[in-house]
C-alpha cells in the first residue's frame, strides 16, 4: 500500500526547539524521566517506552574549520514493509489500512523484543520493563483519525515537520530537495520509497544520527 | 520593535546578532524561514555557534562585548564603498546637519568629560542652529562639521584589521557580513535586525543598538516593510509592562518622570515638551501636556483640577539625577536603606546580576512579599545555600497568583500588538489574578490611611480607584481607563475639519483628541484607541490582510493608533511614492495616504507648505545618526567591558566606558585582565526554561530535556584544563562560583586577537537551588553588578571567569 499518510521532517528547517519531543510526551501522557546533563543538549539519552521521539544533536567541524550542528527529530518511520513485523505471528503489530500507520498493540508483550528490535533498521522499538509491551510513535493515530494532525507536527513553529497524503508529501520532499541541492549538493530525502516518515538532510545522513538512514 | 514579528518575512537580509532567536524566540523563526523561502538571507553573529547559527546562510563569531567594533566596521565599510542610500540619508536623517563648534572627539573621549563626575557636559554636543533656531545644514554633505563627515571620520578608525583584532572575527568573515548586509542599502532591498539581551546587557548596551540604528538609517531600512530595529522581548508582556511604566524614570506612555526641581506642573510640562523652529517638523511630543494632564485625570479623577495642578503635587518626584533602577535598588537594599520589598512575578535571587549580593540584600529587609505562581529562590532565600534561618529577620509572605491563562486581560507583544486574552480556567486554591491582589491591597491601604491617617495621605486618598465590579477587580474597567474618557460634552474637529460631537463618558477614539485642560482622561496616551465606542479593539481577531504584507490590521490592536510599522512615511520618497514598489507599506495618492496607518495625515515633504518630515517623534523631524542625547556620546564608540581579557582598548586610551557607575562595596568585586579569571563568560537562556526557570523547573518534561546547569567551552580550552565532555567543573568569578557540567563543543572556538588567544565560555542562567534538587545554581552568582550608563542594565553578557575541574568530578 503506497497511499495513506506521510510525515516530512525537513531538518534544514529545524531549529531544535524540541517542541515536537515535548508535544509527543504531552499528547501520549508519557512521563518525564530523571536525566543528567552529559555534555549535550540531547536528552533523554535514548528512546524508551516513555519517549517516542528525541531530537538528536550532532556536531563537528566542516572542512573550513567552522562548526556544524545538525538536529534530527528521531521517531518511528512507519515503514511500508515494517521490519519489526517479521517476528509478529498474529496481530501484535498492525498496519492501519487507511493511513498506513504501524501500530503496536498490547499483545506485543508476547513478542521476542530483541528479535523485534533486530528487525528494525532504525533501532526504534522499546519495551516497557514491567508490562513487556512494546512502544514507539503511533503517528498520533487517535488524532489523525479524528481530523487532527500529529502532535509533533502541530507544535513545529517552522514547518520542519509536515503531515499529509503520501503523494503530496513525496512531491513536497522532491521539490524541497531540488531547491536545497542548489546550496547543498548532498541534500536528499532519506529512504523515501520505503518509509512514511521521510527525513530531508543536507549532508551525509550518518553525520546526523547513526540510524538516520537504513542504508 | 519598530516593526512586528510577521513582518520579518518581508526581509531580504536578516541579521540576528545579540540574540539566539531560534532557542529563545522559537516562533520568530517561522517568519525568518518564510523570509528565506522568499529568497532572503539569514546572517548570525554570535560568540557561539547556536541553534540560530545552524539555520543561517552565514555565521560569524565575535568575542562578547565587541559589537560596536563589529558594527563600526560595517559603518566604515558602507561609507568607504559608497554603499548607502543617499536620498534617504540626505532627506530623512540628520546627516547634513552641522554640529556645534564645541563637539570634539579625542582618543576615546568626547568633548566635555568630567572625570570626577564620570559624566559629560552634553551641551557641548549640540547641533548648530541659525538665528531663527533652525538647524544649519549642508545638503552637499561636504562640510567637515556636518554629521555625515564626522560620522565618516569617526568610523574611519574601524578598519577590518582593527576590528578583527578587537572582535576576534576573521577578516574574511567580517567582510562577508558587511557585503551581505549592505546590499540592503539598495532602494528596493530591505534588511532587519533581531536582537535581544545579547546587545542590551553590556556597559555599552544602548550604544550597541545605536550603532545598528545608524546602519539601518544608512541603508534606508527604517519605516520599511521588512526593516526596522527589532528588539525581541524576553517575556510575552515585557513590552506592555514597559509601556505602562514599570520602570522608575517614566510615567505610562513614556512620559518622563517628575523630578524634584520641576516643582510645578507647568515647569514639568515645559521641561518635557521639546520645541522646534522648523514648520515642517511635526514634533509630536509638542502634545506632551495633553498626555500628562489626561494621565493625571486618570489617576485622580474629579480630585484633579486646574487649581491644584491636576494633582501633580501628589506624584512622587525623583531627586535630580537620582537613578532608581535595579542595581541601585539592590545596592540600597544591601545597605539597609530599603525595608520592604514586593517581589512580584520575578525571582531576583536568580535573575539579578551578582545574585549573591541580591540574596544578602534580601536578608536586610524587614519584610518581603513574594507574589508568584510557585515558590522560588527569592521567597525561600532564607533557607537557601549559605543562609542561616536563625540569623535572618526578614518576614516573608507568599501570595500565590493566577498564571496567564487563569485571568483575563491584555498582553502587548514585542511588535506592540496589544492582544486581549480570555480566561481559560480558574486559578487553583487561593491563587488570585495580580489585578485582584493589587486591588484588594490598595483597598486595604486606603482604609488604613482613612482610619489612621499618615504622613502624606493625599495621593492615596485622592486616587481614582473604581476598577471593581461587584467588589471584584475588572480588567475591562482598567483597559477603558487606559484608553481614556471624555469628561464633559465637547465638539472637536476631525482632520478634514468636520465637527465631531462627543458626550461626557464617551471613550476617546484616538490620542489626537486628548486635551490639556482636564476635559479628557487617559491612563496611557499611546494606548488611546485600544478600547473605544466600537468596543475592545484588542480583542479583534479578523484575519484580513489585503496588502499581503502580514499587517493584519484587524487582528488585536497595535500602539500607536494601530500603526503596524513605525515611521512608515520614511518608506516613501519625497513625493510619498514607495522606495520599494514591491512592498508598499504606505503611499500618497495625492490627497491622502493609503496602506498602513501613516505617521500623521500630512502630505509628504515635497509639499513645502503642508508637508512634514517623516520622523515625527524627533524635534527635527529626521532620524538621528548623530545622537547628542545619550550619556556616553553622540556616536557609539568601542570600549572594553568592565571585566575583559585584554590589557588595553585597541581603539583608544579610554579602556572602559567612561560614564559607567562602578559600585565599590565589599560585595562589588571585579577584576579585569586578571590571570585568576582568564576566560570570557557570557550567559543565556535555553528553549526549555523560562527566564530563571521558575515556571519551568517544576515541569518534568522540560527538566528531563534540560536537567542541569552546564558550561559550554571549546575543545581547546577543555584540553588546556584537562576537562572532558560531561566532567563536573567549577566556574568561578570574582563574585561567586557555580558547579556545573562541562559541555565541550566545536561550537565555541578560541578568538585570535592579534597575537593574543582568548577563550570564551557560556552558561545558561535558568537554574536555581530550589528545584530540581540536582539541577545546580544560577549563573547570575557570577555576573557583575555594573550597568549601562543610560539604562543601568547589568553587564551579564561579558565578564571574566575561571574554569577548573571540580573535586569529586570524573
Amino acid at each position: 500500500m503506497a497511499e495513506g499518510k506521510s510525515i516530512l521532517v525537513d531538518t534544514s528547517r529545524c531549529t531544535a526547539c524540541r517542541g515536537c519531543q515535548i508535544a509527543c510526551k504531552q499528547w501520549h501522557g508519557l512521563a518525564g524521566t530523571h536525566t543528567k546533563q552529559a555534555g549535550s543538549y540531547e536528552n533523554p539519552s535514548d528512546l524508551s517506552d516513555q519517549t517516542y521521539k528525541i531530537v538528536r544533536f550532532s556536531e563537528g567541524k566542516n572542512g573550513d574549520g567552522k562548526p556544524y550542528w545538525y538536529f534530527f527529530s528521531e521517531s518511528c518511520r512507519h515503514c511500508l514493509s515494517p521490519g519489526c513485523m517479521a517476528v509478529a505471528e498474529k496481530d501484535e503489530i498492525v498496519v492501519d489500512e487507511k493511513t498506513g500507520a504501524v501500530l503496536y498493540t498490547p499483545a506485543t508483550k508476547d513478542l521476542d523484543f530483541k528479535e523485534t528490535l533486530k528487525g528494525c533498521p532504525y533501532n526504534i522499538p522499546r519495551q516497557n520493563p514491567t508490562t513487556k509491551v512494546l512502544a514507539k510513535c503511533t503517528m498520533c493515530f487517535d488524532r489523525i483519525t479524528n481530523g487532527m494532525i500529529p502532535a509533533c507536527v502541530k507544535s513545529c513553529p517552522t514547518g520542519a515537520i509536515q503531515f499529509g497524503e503520501r503523494d503530496a508529501i513525496l512531491a513536497a520532499a522532491k521539490k524541497r530537495v531540488e531547491e536545497l541541492k542548489k546550496t547543498f549538493p548532498k541534500a536528499s530525502a532519506l529512504d523515501a520509497d520505503e518509509v512514511r516518515v521521510i527525513y530531508i538532510v543536507t549532508d551525509d545522513p550518518k553525520k546526523y544520527w547513526k540510524y538516520a538512514s537504513a542504508k | 520593535m519598530t516593526n512586528h514579528w510577521i513582518d520579518l518575512k518581508n526581509s531580504d537580509v536578516i541579521l540576528i546578532m545579540g540574540s539566539n532567536a531560534a532557542a529563545n524566540h522559537p516562533i520568530s523563526m517561522k517568519w525568518v524561514m518564510k523570509a528565506k523561502d522568499n529568497g532572503g538571507k539569514l546572517i548570525c553573529v554570535d560568540p557561539r555557534y547556536t541553534q540560530t547559527a545552524a539555520r543561517a546562510d552565514f555565521y560569524a563569531p565575535l568575542r562578547s562585548g565587541t559589537d560596536i567594533a563589529f558594527l563600526g566596521g560595517m559603518i566604515n565599510y558602507m561609507l568607504q564603498k559608497d554603499k548607502y542610500f543617499k536620498e534617504y540619508v540626505l532627506n530623512y536623517t540628520n546627516a547634513p546637519f552641522i554640529v556645534g563648534d564645541k563637539y570634539d572627539f579625542t582618543d576615546g573621549l568626547f568633548a566635555g568629560y568630567d572625570p570626577k563626575k564620570r559624566s559629560y557636559d552634553k551641551t557641548l554636543w549640540a547641533l548648530k542652529k541659525d538665528a531663527k533656531g533652525m538647524p544649519e545644514k549642508d545638503m552637499t554633505l561636504q562640510n567637515p562639521r556636518c554629521v555625515f563627515q564626522l560620522l565618516k571620520k569617526h568610523y574611519s578608525r574601524y578598519t577590518p584589521e582593527k576590528v578583527s583584532e578587537i572582535t576576534g572575527t576573521p577578516i574574511p568573515d567580517l567582510i562577508k557580513v558587511y557585503e551581505m548586509y549592505s546590499e540592503t542599502a539598495a532602494k528596493d532591498k530591505v534588511g532587519t535586525i533581531m536582537y535581544a539581551m545579547g546587545w542590551t546587557q553590556h556597559t555599552v548596551g544602548v550604544q550597541n543598538i545605536r550603532a545598528m540604528s545608524i546602519i539601518q538609517l544608512l541603508c534606508g531600512n527604517m519605516g520599511m516593510a521588512g526593516g526596522g530595529v527589532n528588539a525581541m522581548r524576553g517575556e510575552s508582556n515585557v513590552q506592555g509592562s514597559t509601556d505602562q511604566a514599570l520602570l522608575f524614570h517614566i510615567l505610562p506612555g513614556y512620559l518622563g518622570a517628575p523630578a524634584a526641581s520641576l516643582a510645578t506642573f507647568t515647569k514639568y510640562n515645559e521641561a518635557r515638551t521639546p520645541k522646534t523652529a522648523d514648520p515642517m517638523s511635526a514634533n509630536w511630543w509638542q502634545n506632551f501636556p495633553k498626555y500628562s494632564t489626561s494621565l493625571l485625570k486618570a489617576f485622580f479623577g474629579d480630585n484633579a483640577t486646574p487649581e491644584n495642578e491636576f494633582g501633580y503635587g501628589w506624584l512622587p518626584k525623583l531627586d535630580d539625577g537620582q537613578n532608581c533602577s535595579w542595581l541601585n535598588l539592590f545596592d540600597a537594599m544591601y545597605n539597609g536603606k530599603i525595608k520592604g520589598f514586593f517581589a512580584w512575578g520575578q525571582n531576583p535571587a536568580c535573575s539579578g546580576a551578582n545574585a549573591n549580593k541580591v540574596r544578602k540584600a534580601l536578608a536586610k529587609l524587614d519584610w518581603l512579599v513574594n507574589v508568584n505562581i510557585f515558590d522560588n529562590e527569592t521567597g525561600s532565600f532564607w533557607k537557601g545555600p549559605g543562609m542561616n534561618p536563625k540569623e535572618i529577620k526578614t518576614e516573608v509572605f507568599m501570595l500565590p497568583c493566577a498564571c496567564s491563562v487563569e485571568k483575563e486581560g491584555s498582553i502587548s507583544n514585542s511588535g506592540r500588538w496589544a492582544q486581549w486574552r480570555y480566561k481559560a480556567a480558574d486559578p487553583p486554591g487561593d491563587a488570585k489574578p495580580d489585578g485582584d491582589i493589587m486591588y484588594e491591597l490598595m483597598e486595604k491601604i486606603r482604609e488604613l490611611y482613612k482610619k489612621d491617617g499618615g504622613k502624606f495621605p493625599a495621593p492615596i486618598l485622592n486616587l481614582k480607584w473604581d476598577y471593581a465590579t461587584d467588589h471584584v477587580f475588572d480588567a475591562h474597567k482598567v483597559a477603558k481607563q487606559i484608553n481614556g474618557y471624555f469628561l464633559k460634552d465637547i465638539t472637536l474637529k476631525d482632520p478634514t475639519g468636520k465637527d465631531l460631537p462627543f458626550k461626557k463618558g464617551d471613550l476617546v477614539p484616538s490620542f489626537a483628541f486628548l486635551q490639556a485642560d482636564g476635559s479628557t482622561s487617559c491612563g496611557n496616551w499611546i494606548y488611546c484607541g485600544s478600547y473605544t465606542g466600537k468596543g475592545n479593539m484588542m480583542a479583534r481577531r479578523s484575519k484580513n490582510d489585503p496588502t499581503g504584507l502580514g499587517l493584519f490590521a484587524e487582528w488585536s490592536w497595535c500602539w500607536p493608533v494601530n500603526r503596524r510599522i513605525l515611521y512608515n512615511r520614511a518608506s516613501t520618497d519625497l513625493n510619498g511614492q514607495p522606495w520599494d514598489p514591491k512592498r508598499p507599506i504606505v503611499k500618497w495618492d495625492g490627497k491622502a495616504w493609503v496602506g498602513d496607518v501613516p505617521d500623521g495625515p500630512w502630505p509628504p515633504p515635497a509639499d513645502k507648505e503642508k508637508g512634514k518630515h517623516p520622523f515625527i517623534m524627533k524635534p527635527d523631524g529626521v532620524a538621528s545618526i548623530y545622537g547628542p542625547g545619550l550619556n556616553d556620546g553622540p556616536f557609539p564608540e568601542h570600549y572594553e567591558p568592565l571585566e575583559c581579557p585584554v590589557p588595553q582598548n585597541a581603539m583608544s586610551k579610554q579602556f572602559i566606558n567612561p560614564t559607567i557607575k562602578i559600585f565599590a562595596g565589599e560585595m562589588d568585586k571585579h577584576f579585569t585582565c586578571d590571570p585568576r579569571f582568564p576566560f570570557v563568560c557570557t550567559t543565556y537562556r535555553v528553549t526549555e526554561h523560562w527566564q530563571t526557570g521558575i515556571m519551568t523547573r517544576w515541569q518534568s518534561w522540560l527538566v528531563e530535556a534540560q536537567p542541569q546547569v552546564f558550561v559550554e567551552m571549546s575543545e581547546e580550552l577543555a584540553q588546556m584544563r584537562g576537562i572532558k565532555n560531561g566532567d563536573l567543573v567549577k566556574v568561578t568569578s570574582p563574585r561567586g562560583e557555580v558547579d556545573c557540567v562541562a559541555m565541550v563543543t566545536t561550537r565555541f572556538r578560541p578568538f585570535k586577537l592579534g597575537n593574543l588567544v582568548v577563550h570564551q565560555v557560556g552558561m545558561p542562567w535558568c537554574f536555581g537551588w530550589i528545584t530540581p534538587k540536582d539541577g545546580g545554581e544560577s549563573s547570575n552568582l557570577l555576573t557583575p553588578n555594573v550597568g549601562d550608563p543610560n539604562t543601568m542594565i547589568p553587564e551579564s553578557k561579558a565578564f571574566m571567569v575561571n574554569v577548573t575541574k571540580a573535586k569529586g568530578g570524573a
